[in-house]
Protein backbone atom coordinates (compact mmCIF):
# COMPACT_ATOMS: atom_id res chain seq x y z
CA UNK A 1 0.00 0.00 0.00
CA UNK A 2 1.42 3.42 -0.88
CA UNK A 3 2.12 6.08 1.71
CA UNK A 4 -0.48 8.26 0.10
CA UNK A 5 -3.23 5.80 0.98
CA UNK A 6 -2.28 5.73 4.64
CA UNK A 7 -2.31 9.48 5.06
CA UNK A 8 -5.60 9.94 3.20
CA UNK A 9 -8.16 11.59 5.49
CA UNK A 10 -10.39 8.94 7.08
CA UNK A 11 -13.50 11.00 6.48
CA UNK A 12 -12.88 11.59 2.78
CA UNK A 13 -15.12 9.73 0.35
CA UNK A 14 -13.51 6.45 -0.63
CA UNK A 15 -14.70 4.59 -3.66
CA UNK A 16 -12.49 1.53 -3.58
CA UNK A 17 -11.35 -0.71 -0.76
CA UNK A 18 -8.37 -2.99 -1.50
CA UNK A 19 -9.17 -5.34 1.42
CA UNK A 20 -12.70 -5.98 0.19
CA UNK A 21 -11.42 -6.25 -3.38
CA UNK A 22 -8.92 -8.94 -2.36
CA UNK A 23 -11.49 -11.02 -0.51
CA UNK A 24 -14.01 -10.63 -3.33
CA UNK A 25 -11.52 -11.67 -5.98
CA UNK A 26 -10.35 -14.72 -4.03
CA UNK A 27 -13.93 -15.72 -3.34
CA UNK A 28 -14.87 -15.25 -6.98
CA UNK A 29 -12.03 -17.31 -8.40
CA UNK A 30 -12.44 -20.02 -5.79
CA UNK A 31 -16.12 -20.55 -6.46
CA UNK A 32 -17.19 -23.56 -8.49
CA UNK A 33 -19.61 -21.41 -10.46
CA UNK A 34 -16.64 -19.57 -11.95
CA UNK A 35 -15.59 -22.73 -13.79
CA UNK A 36 -18.50 -21.97 -16.13
CA UNK A 37 -16.45 -19.06 -17.39
CA UNK A 38 -13.91 -21.32 -19.09
CA UNK A 39 -16.01 -23.12 -21.74
CA UNK A 40 -17.94 -20.03 -22.88
CA UNK A 41 -15.02 -18.20 -24.58
CA UNK A 42 -13.66 -21.48 -25.93
CA UNK A 43 -16.94 -22.19 -27.74
CA UNK A 44 -16.86 -18.69 -29.27
CA UNK A 45 -13.28 -19.06 -30.49
CA UNK A 46 -13.92 -22.56 -31.85
CA UNK A 47 -16.97 -21.39 -33.80
CA UNK A 48 -15.04 -18.40 -35.14
CA UNK A 49 -12.35 -20.74 -36.45
CA UNK A 50 -15.04 -22.94 -37.97
CA UNK A 51 -16.74 -20.15 -39.94
CA UNK A 52 -13.34 -18.80 -40.94
CA UNK A 53 -12.27 -22.08 -42.51
CA UNK A 54 -15.76 -22.62 -43.99
CA UNK A 55 -17.04 -20.60 -46.89
CA UNK A 56 -19.13 -18.15 -44.89
CA UNK A 57 -19.17 -14.48 -45.95
CA UNK A 58 -17.41 -12.28 -43.36
CA UNK A 59 -20.46 -10.08 -42.82
CA UNK A 60 -22.68 -13.08 -42.00
CA UNK A 61 -19.99 -14.64 -39.82
CA UNK A 62 -19.70 -11.43 -37.80
CA UNK A 63 -23.47 -11.19 -37.51
CA UNK A 64 -24.07 -14.76 -36.43
CA UNK A 65 -20.98 -15.70 -34.43
CA UNK A 66 -19.41 -12.55 -32.98
CA UNK A 67 -22.61 -10.56 -32.44
CA UNK A 68 -25.11 -13.44 -32.17
CA UNK A 69 -23.05 -15.55 -29.81
CA UNK A 70 -20.32 -13.29 -28.43
CA UNK A 71 -22.24 -10.09 -27.76
CA UNK A 72 -25.70 -11.58 -27.23
CA UNK A 73 -24.82 -14.65 -25.13
CA UNK A 74 -21.23 -14.86 -23.87
CA UNK A 75 -20.89 -11.26 -22.68
CA UNK A 76 -24.16 -11.11 -20.68
CA UNK A 77 -23.76 -14.66 -19.30
CA UNK A 78 -20.24 -13.89 -18.09
CA UNK A 79 -21.41 -10.67 -16.50
CA UNK A 80 -24.36 -12.51 -14.92
CA UNK A 81 -22.26 -15.26 -13.39
CA UNK A 82 -19.73 -12.81 -11.98
CA UNK A 83 -22.08 -9.94 -11.16
CA UNK A 84 -24.36 -12.11 -9.05
CA UNK A 85 -21.38 -13.75 -7.33
CA UNK A 86 -19.46 -10.78 -5.95
CA UNK A 87 -22.19 -9.68 -3.55
CA UNK A 88 -25.06 -12.13 -3.98
CA UNK A 89 -23.12 -15.23 -2.96
CA UNK A 90 -21.91 -13.54 0.21
CA UNK A 91 -25.46 -12.52 1.04
CA UNK A 92 -26.67 -16.08 0.43
CA UNK A 93 -24.08 -17.72 2.66
CA UNK A 94 -24.08 -14.99 5.31
CA UNK A 95 -20.41 -14.03 5.02
CA UNK A 96 -21.41 -10.51 3.96
CA UNK A 97 -22.01 -9.75 7.65
CA UNK A 98 -18.26 -9.74 8.30
CA UNK A 99 -17.88 -6.92 5.81
CA UNK A 100 -21.05 -5.05 6.74
CA UNK A 101 -20.23 -5.00 10.48
CA UNK A 102 -17.38 -2.60 9.82
CA UNK A 103 -17.29 1.19 9.70
CA UNK A 104 -17.03 1.15 5.91
CA UNK A 105 -19.34 3.30 3.78
CA UNK A 106 -21.82 1.16 1.88
CA UNK A 107 -20.93 3.05 -1.28
CA UNK A 108 -17.36 1.88 -0.90
CA UNK A 109 -18.47 -1.77 -0.57
CA UNK A 110 -20.83 -1.66 -3.56
CA UNK A 111 -18.41 0.19 -5.84
CA UNK A 112 -15.48 -2.09 -4.96
CA UNK A 113 -17.48 -5.21 -5.65
CA UNK A 114 -18.95 -3.69 -8.79
CA UNK A 115 -15.53 -2.75 -10.07
CA UNK A 116 -14.21 -6.28 -9.53
CA UNK A 117 -17.25 -7.75 -11.32
CA UNK A 118 -17.04 -5.32 -14.24
CA UNK A 119 -13.29 -5.64 -14.76
CA UNK A 120 -13.22 -9.44 -14.53
CA UNK A 121 -16.21 -9.96 -16.83
CA UNK A 122 -14.94 -7.20 -19.12
CA UNK A 123 -11.60 -8.99 -19.39
CA UNK A 124 -13.12 -12.42 -20.03
CA UNK A 125 -15.68 -11.18 -22.56
CA UNK A 126 -13.41 -8.53 -24.06
CA UNK A 127 -10.53 -10.92 -24.76
CA UNK A 128 -12.95 -13.49 -26.21
CA UNK A 129 -14.48 -10.88 -28.52
CA UNK A 130 -11.05 -9.57 -29.51
CA UNK A 131 -9.91 -13.04 -30.58
CA UNK A 132 -13.22 -13.91 -32.27
CA UNK A 133 -13.44 -10.59 -34.14
CA UNK A 134 -9.82 -10.89 -35.28
CA UNK A 135 -10.29 -14.45 -36.52
CA UNK A 136 -13.52 -13.73 -38.37
CA UNK A 137 -12.66 -10.30 -39.82
CA UNK A 138 -9.65 -8.23 -38.79
CA UNK A 139 -7.74 -6.90 -35.79
CA UNK A 140 -9.53 -3.54 -35.94
CA UNK A 141 -12.92 -5.27 -35.91
CA UNK A 142 -11.70 -7.41 -33.03
CA UNK A 143 -10.59 -4.35 -31.08
CA UNK A 144 -13.91 -2.63 -31.79
CA UNK A 145 -15.87 -5.56 -30.39
CA UNK A 146 -13.51 -5.89 -27.42
CA UNK A 147 -13.92 -2.24 -26.39
CA UNK A 148 -17.68 -2.47 -26.88
CA UNK A 149 -17.73 -5.66 -24.79
CA UNK A 150 -15.74 -3.97 -22.04
CA UNK A 151 -18.24 -1.11 -21.87
CA UNK A 152 -21.10 -3.61 -21.98
CA UNK A 153 -19.57 -5.49 -19.04
CA UNK A 154 -19.67 -2.29 -16.95
CA UNK A 155 -23.36 -1.77 -17.74
CA UNK A 156 -24.41 -5.41 -17.24
CA UNK A 157 -22.42 -5.72 -14.03
CA UNK A 158 -24.19 -2.74 -12.46
CA UNK A 159 -27.56 -4.31 -13.29
CA UNK A 160 -26.65 -7.78 -12.04
CA UNK A 161 -24.98 -6.57 -8.83
CA UNK A 162 -28.18 -4.66 -8.08
CA UNK A 163 -30.31 -7.69 -9.00
CA UNK A 164 -28.36 -9.89 -6.57
CA UNK A 165 -29.08 -7.39 -3.80
CA UNK A 166 -32.81 -7.02 -4.34
CA UNK A 167 -33.94 -10.34 -5.85
CA UNK A 168 -33.56 -13.72 -4.25
CA UNK A 169 -33.33 -15.58 -7.56
CA UNK A 170 -31.19 -13.04 -9.35
CA UNK A 171 -29.53 -15.57 -11.67
CA UNK A 172 -32.90 -16.78 -12.98
CA UNK A 173 -34.22 -13.27 -13.44
CA UNK A 174 -30.99 -12.28 -15.18
CA UNK A 175 -31.25 -15.28 -17.50
CA UNK A 176 -34.84 -14.35 -18.33
CA UNK A 177 -33.72 -10.82 -19.15
CA UNK A 178 -30.90 -12.02 -21.38
CA UNK A 179 -32.79 -14.77 -23.19
CA UNK A 180 -36.38 -13.49 -23.30
CA UNK A 181 -36.13 -9.71 -23.30
CA UNK A 182 -32.89 -9.17 -25.20
CA UNK A 183 -32.77 -12.43 -27.14
CA UNK A 184 -36.38 -13.01 -28.13
CA UNK A 185 -38.28 -9.72 -27.89
CA UNK A 186 -35.23 -7.72 -28.95
CA UNK A 187 -35.39 -9.33 -32.36
CA UNK A 188 -39.17 -9.10 -32.71
CA UNK A 189 -40.14 -5.77 -31.21
CA UNK A 190 -38.00 -2.86 -32.32
CA UNK A 191 -39.05 -0.72 -29.34
CA UNK A 192 -37.31 -2.97 -26.80
CA UNK A 193 -33.88 -1.92 -28.02
CA UNK A 194 -33.99 1.24 -25.90
CA UNK A 195 -33.78 -1.03 -22.86
CA UNK A 196 -31.44 -3.62 -24.31
CA UNK A 197 -27.78 -3.52 -23.27
CA UNK A 198 -27.06 -5.94 -26.11
CA UNK A 199 -28.18 -3.32 -28.63
CA UNK A 200 -26.00 -0.64 -27.02
CA UNK A 201 -23.00 -2.96 -27.27
CA UNK A 202 -23.75 -3.70 -30.94
CA UNK A 203 -23.91 0.04 -31.58
CA UNK A 204 -20.59 0.60 -29.80
CA UNK A 205 -19.02 -2.28 -31.75
CA UNK A 206 -20.14 -0.74 -35.04
CA UNK A 207 -18.73 2.63 -34.01
CA UNK A 208 -15.39 1.41 -32.65
CA UNK A 209 -14.64 -1.15 -35.36
CA UNK A 210 -15.13 1.48 -38.04
CA UNK A 211 -16.00 -1.27 -40.48
CA UNK A 212 -18.85 -1.21 -42.98
CA UNK A 213 -19.36 -4.89 -42.22
CA UNK A 214 -20.82 -4.12 -38.78
CA UNK A 215 -24.10 -2.22 -38.56
CA UNK A 216 -25.33 -0.48 -35.42
CA UNK A 217 -28.98 -0.91 -34.50
CA UNK A 218 -29.60 2.48 -32.90
CA UNK A 219 -28.24 6.00 -32.48
CA UNK A 220 -24.86 6.23 -30.75
CA UNK A 221 -25.99 9.09 -28.52
CA UNK A 222 -28.95 7.08 -27.27
CA UNK A 223 -26.70 4.09 -26.57
CA UNK A 224 -24.26 6.25 -24.58
CA UNK A 225 -26.98 8.01 -22.60
CA UNK A 226 -28.89 4.81 -21.81
CA UNK A 227 -25.72 2.97 -20.77
CA UNK A 228 -24.79 5.80 -18.42
CA UNK A 229 -28.29 6.13 -16.98
CA UNK A 230 -28.69 2.39 -16.32
CA UNK A 231 -25.23 2.02 -14.79
CA UNK A 232 -25.38 5.03 -12.49
CA UNK A 233 -29.02 4.41 -11.58
CA UNK A 234 -28.43 0.74 -10.73
CA UNK A 235 -25.41 1.58 -8.58
CA UNK A 236 -27.21 4.35 -6.69
CA UNK A 237 -30.08 2.01 -5.88
CA UNK A 238 -27.66 -0.76 -4.91
CA UNK A 239 -25.84 1.51 -2.43
CA UNK A 240 -29.14 2.56 -0.90
CA UNK A 241 -30.34 -1.06 -0.65
CA UNK A 242 -27.13 -2.15 1.04
CA UNK A 243 -27.51 0.64 3.60
CA UNK A 244 -30.81 -0.93 4.59
CA UNK A 245 -29.50 -4.48 4.50
CA UNK A 246 -31.54 -6.59 6.91
CA UNK A 247 -30.50 -9.88 8.38
CA UNK A 248 -33.11 -12.58 8.69
CA UNK A 249 -34.34 -13.22 12.21
CA UNK A 250 -34.73 -16.54 13.93
CA UNK A 251 -35.60 -19.34 11.59
CA UNK A 252 -37.04 -21.75 14.16
CA UNK B 1 -41.64 -8.38 40.16
CA UNK B 2 -39.64 -5.28 40.82
CA UNK B 3 -36.17 -5.77 39.53
CA UNK B 4 -34.41 -2.71 38.24
CA UNK B 5 -32.27 -2.47 35.17
CA UNK B 6 -29.11 -1.36 36.88
CA UNK B 7 -25.73 -1.69 35.16
CA UNK B 8 -24.06 -5.00 35.70
CA UNK B 9 -21.07 -3.88 37.69
CA UNK B 10 -21.03 -0.48 39.30
CA UNK B 11 -23.77 2.13 39.14
CA UNK B 12 -23.14 4.54 36.32
CA UNK B 13 -22.62 8.19 37.09
CA UNK B 14 -25.63 10.22 35.99
CA UNK B 15 -23.64 11.99 33.29
CA UNK B 16 -22.39 8.72 31.82
CA UNK B 17 -24.62 7.50 29.01
CA UNK B 18 -25.44 3.83 28.60
CA UNK B 19 -23.33 2.27 25.87
CA UNK B 20 -26.26 0.25 24.58
CA UNK B 21 -29.70 1.74 24.79
CA UNK B 22 -33.03 0.52 23.45
CA UNK B 23 -36.06 2.71 23.85
CA UNK B 24 -39.52 1.25 23.20
CA UNK B 25 -38.27 -0.96 20.41
CA UNK B 26 -40.79 -3.07 18.53
CA UNK B 27 -40.44 -5.15 15.41
CA UNK B 28 -43.24 -6.67 13.45
CA UNK B 29 -43.49 -8.60 10.21
CA UNK B 30 -46.94 -7.99 8.75
CA UNK B 31 -49.31 -9.03 11.50
CA UNK B 32 -46.72 -10.95 13.47
CA UNK B 33 -45.11 -9.09 16.34
CA UNK B 34 -41.56 -10.36 16.87
CA UNK B 35 -40.43 -7.81 19.46
CA UNK B 36 -42.90 -5.91 21.57
CA UNK B 37 -41.97 -2.62 23.20
CA UNK B 38 -38.59 -3.50 24.66
CA UNK B 39 -36.55 -0.88 26.51
CA UNK B 40 -33.22 -1.44 28.17
CA UNK B 41 -30.04 0.43 29.06
CA UNK B 42 -26.85 -1.52 29.41
CA UNK B 43 -23.51 -0.35 30.69
CA UNK B 44 -20.19 -2.08 31.28
CA UNK B 45 -20.34 -5.73 32.38
CA UNK B 46 -21.64 -9.04 31.08
CA UNK B 47 -25.36 -9.32 30.47
CA UNK B 48 -27.16 -12.47 29.39
CA UNK B 49 -30.07 -12.21 26.99
CA UNK B 50 -32.06 -15.23 28.01
CA UNK B 51 -35.12 -16.74 26.43
CA UNK B 52 -36.54 -19.85 24.81
CA UNK B 53 -35.98 -20.54 21.13
CA UNK B 54 -38.12 -18.31 18.95
CA UNK B 55 -38.59 -15.70 21.68
CA UNK B 56 -37.01 -12.98 19.57
CA UNK B 57 -33.46 -12.92 20.94
CA UNK B 58 -31.84 -12.98 17.51
CA UNK B 59 -34.24 -10.38 16.14
CA UNK B 60 -33.40 -8.13 19.09
CA UNK B 61 -29.65 -8.68 18.65
CA UNK B 62 -29.86 -7.91 14.96
CA UNK B 63 -31.61 -4.64 15.74
CA UNK B 64 -28.96 -3.82 18.36
CA UNK B 65 -26.30 -4.53 15.74
CA UNK B 66 -27.88 -2.23 13.16
CA UNK B 67 -28.63 -5.15 10.89
CA UNK B 68 -32.40 -4.84 11.16
CA UNK B 69 -34.64 -1.78 11.27
CA UNK B 70 -36.91 -1.46 14.31
CA UNK B 71 -40.54 -1.00 13.27
CA UNK B 72 -40.81 1.46 16.15
CA UNK B 73 -38.39 2.83 18.72
CA UNK B 74 -34.67 3.45 18.57
CA UNK B 75 -31.46 1.57 19.26
CA UNK B 76 -28.38 3.55 20.22
CA UNK B 77 -24.81 2.34 20.53
CA UNK B 78 -22.47 4.74 22.32
CA UNK B 79 -25.07 7.43 21.77
CA UNK B 80 -25.36 6.87 18.02
CA UNK B 81 -28.31 5.36 16.17
CA UNK B 82 -27.53 1.82 15.06
CA UNK B 83 -29.68 1.64 11.93
CA UNK B 84 -28.21 2.81 8.61
CA UNK B 85 -25.13 4.09 10.37
CA UNK B 86 -21.96 2.07 9.65
CA UNK B 87 -20.00 4.35 12.01
CA UNK B 88 -21.40 2.46 15.03
CA UNK B 89 -19.19 -0.50 14.10
CA UNK B 90 -16.23 1.47 15.46
CA UNK B 91 -17.75 0.87 18.89
CA UNK B 92 -19.47 -2.45 18.23
CA UNK B 93 -18.33 -6.02 17.69
CA UNK B 94 -20.83 -8.58 16.46
CA UNK B 95 -20.68 -12.38 16.53
CA UNK B 96 -23.72 -13.77 14.77
CA UNK B 97 -25.19 -17.21 15.29
CA UNK B 98 -24.78 -18.09 11.64
CA UNK B 99 -21.23 -19.27 11.55
CA UNK B 100 -20.25 -18.85 7.92
CA UNK B 101 -16.90 -17.25 7.29
CA UNK B 102 -14.81 -16.84 4.18
CA UNK B 103 -13.38 -20.35 4.53
CA UNK B 104 -10.62 -19.81 1.98
CA UNK B 105 -8.92 -17.34 4.32
CA UNK B 106 -6.67 -18.35 7.19
CA UNK B 107 -7.70 -17.07 10.60
CA UNK B 108 -4.84 -14.56 10.49
CA UNK B 109 -5.94 -13.25 7.09
CA UNK B 110 -9.55 -13.09 8.22
CA UNK B 111 -8.76 -11.16 11.40
CA UNK B 112 -6.24 -8.99 9.59
CA UNK B 113 -8.93 -8.07 7.04
CA UNK B 114 -11.20 -7.06 9.93
CA UNK B 115 -8.42 -4.91 11.40
CA UNK B 116 -7.85 -3.24 8.03
CA UNK B 117 -11.55 -2.61 7.50
CA UNK B 118 -11.60 -1.03 10.97
CA UNK B 119 -8.73 1.17 9.72
CA UNK B 120 -6.64 0.41 12.79
CA UNK B 121 -3.24 2.12 12.97
CA UNK B 122 -1.25 -1.06 13.69
CA UNK B 123 -2.98 -3.90 11.88
CA UNK B 124 -0.40 -6.61 12.62
CA UNK B 125 -0.27 -5.92 16.36
CA UNK B 126 -4.06 -5.83 16.64
CA UNK B 127 -4.34 -9.11 14.71
CA UNK B 128 -1.80 -10.82 16.93
CA UNK B 129 -3.48 -9.53 20.09
CA UNK B 130 -6.89 -10.80 18.93
CA UNK B 131 -5.44 -14.21 18.02
CA UNK B 132 -3.86 -14.46 21.45
CA UNK B 133 -7.07 -13.45 23.19
CA UNK B 134 -8.95 -16.39 21.69
CA UNK B 135 -6.00 -18.77 21.96
CA UNK B 136 -5.76 -19.39 18.23
CA UNK B 137 -2.14 -18.46 17.53
CA UNK B 138 -1.00 -22.01 16.75
CA UNK B 139 -3.67 -22.60 14.12
CA UNK B 140 -3.68 -19.03 12.79
CA UNK B 141 -2.12 -19.86 9.45
CA UNK B 142 -4.48 -22.67 8.55
CA UNK B 143 -7.50 -22.11 6.34
CA UNK B 144 -10.66 -21.57 8.37
CA UNK B 145 -12.50 -24.24 6.36
CA UNK B 146 -10.27 -26.85 8.05
CA UNK B 147 -11.35 -25.67 11.52
CA UNK B 148 -13.67 -27.35 13.99
CA UNK B 149 -16.86 -25.57 14.92
CA UNK B 150 -15.38 -24.24 18.15
CA UNK B 151 -12.24 -22.93 16.45
CA UNK B 152 -14.31 -21.25 13.79
CA UNK B 153 -16.32 -19.60 16.53
CA UNK B 154 -13.15 -18.32 18.18
CA UNK B 155 -11.89 -16.93 14.89
CA UNK B 156 -15.14 -15.04 14.50
CA UNK B 157 -14.92 -13.72 18.05
CA UNK B 158 -11.34 -12.57 17.41
CA UNK B 159 -12.44 -10.74 14.28
CA UNK B 160 -15.25 -9.07 16.23
CA UNK B 161 -13.00 -7.76 18.99
CA UNK B 162 -9.89 -6.89 16.98
CA UNK B 163 -10.73 -3.17 17.36
CA UNK B 164 -11.40 -3.53 21.12
CA UNK B 165 -15.04 -2.43 20.83
CA UNK B 166 -16.97 -0.80 23.67
CA UNK B 167 -19.88 -3.11 23.00
CA UNK B 168 -19.65 -6.77 22.07
CA UNK B 169 -22.79 -8.63 20.98
CA UNK B 170 -22.74 -12.42 20.70
CA UNK B 171 -25.62 -14.58 19.50
CA UNK B 172 -25.55 -18.03 21.15
CA UNK B 173 -21.73 -17.96 21.45
CA UNK B 174 -21.43 -21.28 23.27
CA UNK B 175 -23.18 -23.41 20.69
CA UNK B 176 -20.90 -26.19 19.52
CA UNK B 177 -18.16 -25.50 22.06
CA UNK B 178 -16.72 -28.19 24.27
CA UNK B 179 -16.51 -27.50 28.04
CA UNK B 180 -12.90 -26.33 27.90
CA UNK B 181 -13.56 -23.90 25.04
CA UNK B 182 -16.65 -22.75 26.89
CA UNK B 183 -14.62 -21.97 30.02
CA UNK B 184 -12.08 -20.13 27.94
CA UNK B 185 -14.75 -18.06 26.22
CA UNK B 186 -16.45 -17.23 29.51
CA UNK B 187 -13.12 -16.14 30.91
CA UNK B 188 -12.54 -13.94 27.87
CA UNK B 189 -15.93 -12.27 28.17
CA UNK B 190 -15.34 -11.64 31.86
CA UNK B 191 -11.99 -10.05 31.13
CA UNK B 192 -13.60 -7.75 28.56
CA UNK B 193 -16.29 -6.83 31.06
CA UNK B 194 -13.81 -6.01 33.78
CA UNK B 195 -11.94 -3.84 31.30
CA UNK B 196 -15.09 -1.72 31.13
CA UNK B 197 -16.69 -3.20 28.02
CA UNK B 198 -20.38 -3.91 27.58
CA UNK B 199 -20.82 -7.57 26.68
CA UNK B 200 -24.23 -8.96 25.76
CA UNK B 201 -24.71 -12.58 24.80
CA UNK B 202 -27.86 -14.53 24.05
CA UNK B 203 -28.61 -18.01 25.25
CA UNK B 204 -31.50 -20.36 25.74
CA UNK B 205 -29.59 -22.35 28.37
CA UNK B 206 -30.05 -21.21 31.95
CA UNK B 207 -26.81 -22.69 33.20
CA UNK B 208 -24.71 -20.72 30.72
CA UNK B 209 -26.21 -17.51 31.95
CA UNK B 210 -25.81 -18.59 35.54
CA UNK B 211 -22.08 -19.18 35.14
CA UNK B 212 -21.34 -16.08 33.17
CA UNK B 213 -23.52 -13.27 34.09
CA UNK B 214 -24.75 -11.32 37.04
CA UNK B 215 -27.35 -9.50 35.03
CA UNK B 216 -29.94 -10.95 32.72
CA UNK B 217 -32.59 -9.72 30.36
CA UNK B 218 -35.24 -12.38 29.90
CA UNK B 219 -37.15 -12.32 26.63
CA UNK B 220 -40.32 -14.35 26.24
CA UNK B 221 -42.54 -14.13 23.16
CA UNK B 222 -40.95 -10.86 22.08
CA UNK B 223 -41.40 -9.10 25.42
CA UNK B 224 -38.94 -8.25 28.13
CA UNK B 225 -40.24 -10.59 30.83
CA UNK B 226 -37.69 -9.83 33.51
CA UNK B 227 -34.47 -7.94 33.84
CA UNK B 228 -31.92 -7.43 36.51
CA UNK B 229 -29.86 -9.50 38.88
CA UNK B 230 -29.65 -13.15 37.94
CA UNK B 231 -29.93 -14.47 41.51
CA UNK B 232 -33.27 -12.78 42.10
CA UNK B 233 -34.67 -14.24 38.92
CA UNK B 234 -33.23 -17.62 39.69
CA UNK B 235 -34.88 -17.59 43.12
CA UNK B 236 -38.17 -16.78 41.47
CA UNK B 237 -37.67 -19.67 39.10
CA UNK B 238 -36.86 -22.23 41.79
CA UNK B 239 -39.69 -21.16 44.07
CA UNK B 240 -42.35 -21.68 41.42
CA UNK B 241 -44.63 -24.73 41.83
CA UNK B 242 -43.51 -27.85 40.01
CA UNK B 243 -45.86 -30.44 38.60
CA UNK B 244 -45.21 -34.17 38.56
CA UNK B 245 -47.24 -37.03 37.18
CA UNK B 246 -46.90 -40.17 39.29
CA UNK B 247 -48.07 -43.72 38.85
CA UNK B 248 -47.99 -46.26 41.65
CA UNK B 249 -49.38 -49.50 42.93
CA UNK B 250 -51.96 -47.56 45.02
CA UNK B 251 -52.60 -44.07 43.67
CA UNK B 252 -55.31 -43.17 46.17
CA UNK B 253 -53.28 -44.09 49.25
CA UNK B 254 -50.29 -42.21 47.84
CA UNK B 255 -52.44 -39.15 47.21
CA UNK B 256 -53.66 -39.14 50.81
CA UNK B 257 -50.12 -39.45 52.15
CA UNK B 258 -48.80 -36.71 49.88
CA UNK B 259 -51.50 -34.25 50.94
CA UNK B 260 -50.07 -34.37 54.44
CA UNK B 261 -46.73 -33.09 53.19
CA UNK B 262 -45.83 -29.40 53.51
CA UNK B 263 -44.03 -29.36 50.20
CA UNK B 264 -47.17 -30.45 48.32
CA UNK B 265 -49.61 -27.78 47.22
CA UNK B 266 -52.13 -29.97 45.48
CA UNK B 267 -52.92 -33.52 44.38
CA UNK B 268 -55.26 -34.66 41.67
CA UNK B 269 -56.32 -38.17 40.74
CA UNK B 270 -56.10 -38.12 37.00
CA UNK B 271 -57.17 -41.64 36.11
CA UNK B 272 -55.65 -40.75 32.80
CA UNK B 273 -54.80 -42.93 29.87
CA UNK B 274 -51.39 -44.36 29.33
CA UNK B 275 -49.08 -41.80 27.80
CA UNK B 276 -45.45 -40.59 27.85
CA UNK B 277 -44.28 -43.55 29.85
CA UNK B 278 -47.02 -43.07 32.45
CA UNK B 279 -49.24 -46.11 32.86
CA UNK B 280 -53.01 -45.87 33.15
CA UNK B 281 -54.30 -44.23 36.31
CA UNK B 282 -51.86 -41.93 38.03
CA UNK B 283 -51.93 -38.73 40.05
CA UNK B 284 -50.81 -35.23 39.35
CA UNK B 285 -48.92 -33.51 42.16
CA UNK B 286 -48.18 -29.82 42.48
CA UNK B 287 -45.08 -29.36 44.61
CA UNK B 288 -44.40 -25.95 46.11
CA UNK B 289 -40.83 -26.88 46.99
CA UNK B 290 -39.00 -28.92 44.42
CA UNK B 291 -36.13 -30.07 46.62
CA UNK B 292 -38.16 -31.10 49.65
CA UNK B 293 -40.78 -32.86 47.59
CA UNK B 294 -38.30 -34.94 45.64
CA UNK B 295 -36.70 -36.06 48.91
CA UNK B 296 -40.03 -36.77 50.59
CA UNK B 297 -41.59 -38.82 47.81
CA UNK B 298 -39.44 -41.97 48.03
CA UNK B 299 -39.63 -41.90 51.83
CA UNK B 300 -43.44 -41.75 51.80
CA UNK B 301 -43.71 -44.53 49.23
CA UNK B 302 -41.41 -46.72 51.28
CA UNK B 303 -43.24 -46.11 54.53
CA UNK B 304 -46.60 -46.99 53.01
CA UNK B 305 -45.33 -49.92 51.01
CA UNK B 306 -46.42 -48.29 47.77
CA UNK B 307 -44.45 -49.10 44.65
CA UNK B 308 -43.80 -46.12 42.37
CA UNK B 309 -43.83 -47.06 38.69
CA UNK B 310 -43.42 -43.58 37.17
CA UNK B 311 -42.34 -40.12 38.26
CA UNK B 312 -42.50 -37.66 35.39
CA UNK B 313 -41.90 -33.94 35.84
CA UNK B 314 -44.68 -32.31 33.85
CA UNK B 315 -43.41 -28.84 33.19
CA UNK B 316 -39.64 -28.85 33.27
CA UNK B 317 -39.24 -27.33 29.84
CA UNK B 318 -37.53 -23.98 29.70
CA UNK B 319 -40.59 -22.55 28.02
CA UNK B 320 -42.70 -23.25 31.07
CA UNK B 321 -40.08 -21.67 33.31
CA UNK B 322 -40.17 -18.59 31.15
CA UNK B 323 -43.92 -18.44 30.90
CA UNK B 324 -44.07 -18.70 34.67
CA UNK B 325 -41.81 -15.66 34.81
CA UNK B 326 -44.11 -13.77 32.48
CA UNK B 327 -47.07 -14.62 34.68
CA UNK B 328 -45.17 -13.51 37.76
CA UNK B 329 -44.35 -10.12 36.35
Amino acid sequence: MSARTTVAPASGPRLFNPTIAGITLRGLLGRRRSLLLIPLPLVLIALSLLVRTGNVPTKDALQVVVTGLGVAVILPLTALIIGTSVLGSEIDDGTIVHILAKPVARREIVLTKYLIAAVVSGLVAGVSLLIAGTIVASVSVGVGFAVAGLIGAFVYSALFVLASLVIRRAVLVGLAYILLWEGLLGNVLDGTKVLSVQKYVSEFAATFSGSSLVHGPMSLILAIVMSAVLTVGALLIAVDRLRSFSMAGETS
Amino acid sequence: MSIGTEPATKPAAPAEAATLELSTVSKWYGNVVAINDVSMRLGPGVTGLLGPNGAGKTTLLHMMAGMLAPSRGTVRIAGQPAWRNPDVYRYLGLVTERENVHGFLTAREFIRASAKLQRLPDVSAATQRALEMVDLVDAADRRIETYSKGMRQRARVAAALVHDPQVLLLDEPFNGMDPRQRMHMMDLLHRMASAGRTVLFSSHILEEVEQLSGTVQVIVAGRLAASGDYRKIRRLMTSRPHEFVLASSDDRALAVALMAEDSVAGVELTGGHASRGVPEGGIKVRASDYGRFTRALPRIAKERGIRLSAVVPADESLESVFSYLVGAK
